[in-house]
């Protein structure tokens, strides 16, 4: 039986982390060359780690599977990034910012995890400014704010749309400056297939360098997973396509526990699936929802042009159904709703699959040149993807998976139940409970790399005797090698009929329909069943194109693929686990007839740990439970009546 | 009712680094108007491999035109025909029922093939490394509003930084110069008071760096602005070359 424990320093909240801070062990600045940490991952966390690590000394090897580290999917990120710096002087402070997180999330986070990073946010926006992240300023010079959802004020830092790609180049400019000074050992185009642990402690990686197949042993004192999220499960998602679980999942399967795996945040507004052929799906600002109408033909089968249906044929089922909040609906809400009347067979477009967004009412009111200021870049890009003018007809859009709050259990070092091994970002669970608030992805990834790690870590290994080495010929460097090997030539073997993609996108069909948005005990019960017989026929019917020994993209994919139908029916077991509603996991059989979440904070208030047992045909997982304890906040019911 | 068109393929092959790459044709018969030209690919490699036949390698990650993985040269222009947008961002609505499309990996010697269309682009990292920072550590900022930027230098900073280092501007490039990728940089730090300091020595490391890493010169045919899918301004190479002249003077 594991123990879980998140190692919550004592003391008022406000005082935990600098207490903590206080009371940990260092590592002297001689010693700490003789330390090797191994950091999977360079987006924001993973290379904010790096660089940071790299700076105090640690000898750092840093891996990832694109060709630079510029490229993580950190890149992608739009709105901005979350600091209680209160520049606007409209209220602001670190508790606010705490409490707002904590409240956005359901309350299932862990209150002291989300006040420290409220409390270093403030020095986040100090750190990317000093590296030359082109904030948006002010005519003052001054740092610019705007407000986001889920918050009162305005404390969002921005860099035009693109705020993810320029905190991140800062991370990888300061990664790189590491690299040149000899601090980092870098690897691209390097895959994490396996961790190594010796006597209880992750000791190492095994990768497979994807341009020659090399199967690689690297050791360490110490491992960081920042390898991100796990939303293309759904094959369908906003994630970048490489993204995956792969490195997150074989951990899982060496004994990290992972927590909270069905909490899964859905974003409603991105542009819709157009056919088969799709490949991912693009999110837009759901600013958009503060001047656009949402609405359906109320007629099945409607086969007008929008701008040819009268009013009175036309169903605002959000205006109708939250006459307050209306079309500005929390992002859970408006999701569900919009699956809702789709699956009624209201929906538009060739597909079905989506809702009008309409702007016509707006630019009557307000002109085209007004919405044209505000949203210009977003009609462009819609213009562009979706081969239709916003302006004269409505946008088509529809929710798409955006984020996981799930991922590997972690203390509040940041360490997983194995000795070692840490997970850092999207890739742990900590910080945003069930759902996770508009810009506060950059926040908590930079937390974790630049303030937070480089402390907790050299806690860790102030306690390893330096130089330890067992060489890479040991019998755990072994047999992970020789694990990671025989599943590369297994899947290479099966040369069966059905691509790996065809597989992938029926598997994301069964997790978007039955483990997506809304949830019932008989749905997830299906899953579980549609997944085993899916996953059965994978592992006999599936064809993998090409060498090991060579770059061969489809080959990675099979792999990722094979952890996903995995984790899809972990998924399922959390998800049918959790009998209430909360956040992002909406169970039918537990909401208000007006279709409102009912949390039950009695018998619920735990983040679910599942701890890997056996996959013999079916997936054999034990259940951990960490019980919430809220001292500092109250619990509430969320409302939006 | 969206529209299937036909389109002959012509993509390069090439099994590794050192094999003799040749071209192969093949005609797609099912492309949807609303595909983008990245999806167009994966149906292509779909066929191919529901025929046992190996797919074509290209790059790409996140599909949005951020990332910079992407860098096909689509009959002859890097990234395609839409001016300002990565070819993963294309739609196949701008091509015609018929067309004839070639697809080739960007042509530099600094960019070796890996494989098919997949190319090595780890000398812009190397780029990066030799000096495109600022040489802060984690913890040693000061406050951030301690020190005012007017909003158009801000602003122009961004312009540079926008970059995402696709390497469009080497492939457009008859003399396969990395210049705009390099000032972009370099400008993007030197508009900006944290950069400053270090400017001198940023400009001599970085343009060497490029020297050595076999990308030409930069004879000002203003081909890598043309397709650059972020379209940053050639003034940045201006910039570059006058900082790195007062640089070792």
């Amino acid at each position: 039986m594991i123990s879980l424990n998140a190692k919550i320093p004592e003391g008022p909240i406000e005082q935990k982390w600098s207490r903590h801070k206080k009371e940990m062990k260092l590592v002297a600045p001689n010693n700490r060359r003789k330390y090797e940490v191994i950091i999977v991952g360079t987006g924001l966390a993973g290379g904010a780690a790096a660089a940071s690590m790299a700076e105090m000394g640690y000898k750092v090897k840093s891996f990832c599977i694109q060709d630079s580290a510029r490229r993580a999917h950190s890149i992608a990120a739009q709105g901005g990034i979350n600091a209680a710096k209160n520049y606007p002087n409209d209220g602001d402070s670190v508790w606010r910012l705490f409490y707002d997180t904590i409240k956005g999330g359901d309350y299932r986070s862990r209150e002291a995890n989300v006040y420290r990073l409220a409390e270093v946010s403030n020095s986040i926006i100090d750190q990317a400014v000093a590296q030359g992240v082109p904030f948006a300023r002010e005519y003052s010079g001054l740092l610019a704010n705007r407000s986001f959802g889920g918050a009162q004020v305005s404390r969002t830092f921005y860099a035009r749309g693109q705020t993810g790609q320029q905190l991140l180049l800062g991370a990888y400019q300061a990664m790189m400056r590491q690299v040149e000074l000899g601090g980092i050992e870098y690897y691209t185009r390097h895959e994490m297939l396996e961790v190594v642990i010796i006597d209880g402690k992750a000791r190492g990686i095994i990768t497979r360098d994807l341009v020659t197949g090399e199967i690689c042993r690297h050791e360490a004192d110490a491992v960081i997973l920042a390898t991100g999220g796990y939303g293309n499960v759904f094959y369908l998602s906003t994630n970048a396509k490489n993204s995956n679980v792969t490195a997150s999942w074989r951990a899982h399967k060496k004994g990290a526990m992972f927590a909270n795996p069905s909490f899964v945040q859905v974003h409603p507004t991105c542009i819709p699936v157009s056919g088969d052929y799709q490949s991912k799906l693009t999110l837009m600002s759901e600013s958009l929802r503060n001047d656009g109408r949402v609405w359906v033909p109320r007629k099945k089968g409607e086969d007008r042009h929008p701008n040819d249906i009268p009013e009175d044929e036309r169903f605002y089922y959000l205006e109708e159904k939250y006459p307050s909040f209306g079309n500005l609906v929390p992002r859970d809400v408006a999701s569900r709703n919009a699956k809702v009347v789709c699956d009624q067979g209201l929906g538009v477009g060739e597909t079905g699959l989506a809702v009008y967004l309409d702007f016509r009412d707006a630019i009557a009111r307000d002109g085209k040149d007004v919405i044209a200021a505000k949203y210009g870049n977003l009609f462009d890009m819609y213009a562009n993807i979706a081969g239709e003018d916003p302006y004269s007809q409505p946008m088509r859009i529809f929710p798409a998976v955006h984020y996981t709050m799930g991922g590997l259990w972690v203390d509040y070092n940041l360490m997983t139940n194995i000795s070692g091994l840490f997970a850092a970002g999207e890739a742990n669970f900590s910080d945003h409970g069930a759902n996770r608030l508009g810009a506060s992805a950059l926040m908590q990834g930079l937390c974790d790399g630049y303030f937070v790690l480089p402390s907790t870590i050299g806690n860790y290994l102030a306690d390893v005797e330096p130089g330890t080495s067992y060489g890479t010929d040991h019998l755990a460097f072994e047999s992970a090698a020789k694990q990671a090997q025989d599943s590369i030539d297994r899947l290479l073997n099966i040369n069966g009929k059905r691509t790996i993609i065809d597989f992938h996108r029926t598997l994301g069909r069964i997790v978007w329909d039955k483990i997506g948005i809304s949830r019932t005990k008989k749905g997830l019960e299906e899953a579980i069943a549609d997944i085993r017989s899916l996953r059965d026929e994978f592992w006999t019917n599936v064809y993998v194109p090409g060498e090991k020994n060579n770059y061969n993209k489809y080959l990675e994919f099979a792999g990722r693929v094979a952890d996903f139908f995995e984790l899809a029916e972990l998924m399922a077991m959390d998800a049918l686990d959790r009998d209430e509603s909360c956040g992002c996991h909406l169970r039918e059989e537990f909401q208000t007839e007006e279709g409102e979440a009912i949390r039950n904070d009695e018998e619920f208030n735990y983040v679910s740990a599942w701890e890997f047992k056996d996959r013999n045909g079916v997936l054999e997982e034990e259940l951990h439970k960490e019980l919430l304890n809220f001292e500092f906040v109250e619990l509430k019911q969320r409302s939006y009546k | 009712m969206s529209t299937n068109m036909t389109i002959h393929l012509r993509y390069w092959r090439q099994s590794g680094p050192t094999a003799k790459g040749y071209f192969e044709d093949r005609t797609l018969s099912n492309v949807n108007e609303h595909m983008s030209f990245l999806e167009m690919l994966d149906v292509l490699n779909e066929e191919l491999q529901l025929e046992g036949k190996d797919p074509v390698e290209f790059d790409y990650d996140c599909r949005e035109g951020i990332c910079g993985s992407c860098n096909l040269v689509i009959n002859g222009q890097a990234h395609g025909p839409k001016k300002g947008t990565a070819c993963c961002q294309l739609h196949m609505r701008n091509y015609f029922d018929g067309d004839h499309i070639t697809i080739e990996p960007p042509r530099a010697s600094a960019f070796p093939v890996i494989k098919d269309l997949v190319v090595d682009r780890s000398a812009f990292d190397r780029i990066i490394e030799a000096g495109g920072y600022v040489s802060v550590k984690t913890g040693s900022a000061q406050e951030a509003n301690a020190r005012p930027i007017p909003k158009n230098d801000a602003d122009l900073a961004f312009d540079y930084a926008a970059c995402i280092g696709c390497g469009a501007c080497v492939a457009a490039c008859p003399n396969a110069s990395a210049s705009l990728f390099t000032s972009a940089k370099i400008s993007h730090l030197s508009h900006l008071p944290q950069g400053d300091v270090e400017r001198n020595n940023r400009v001599v490391a970085m343009v060497e760096q490029m020297e050595e890493e076999g990308f030409g010169d930069c004879s000002n045919f203003g081909e890598c602005e043309a397709v650059c899918p972020k379209e940053i301004s050639i003034a940045a190479i201006a910039d570059m070359r006058r900082d790195y002249v007062r640089a070792v003077l």
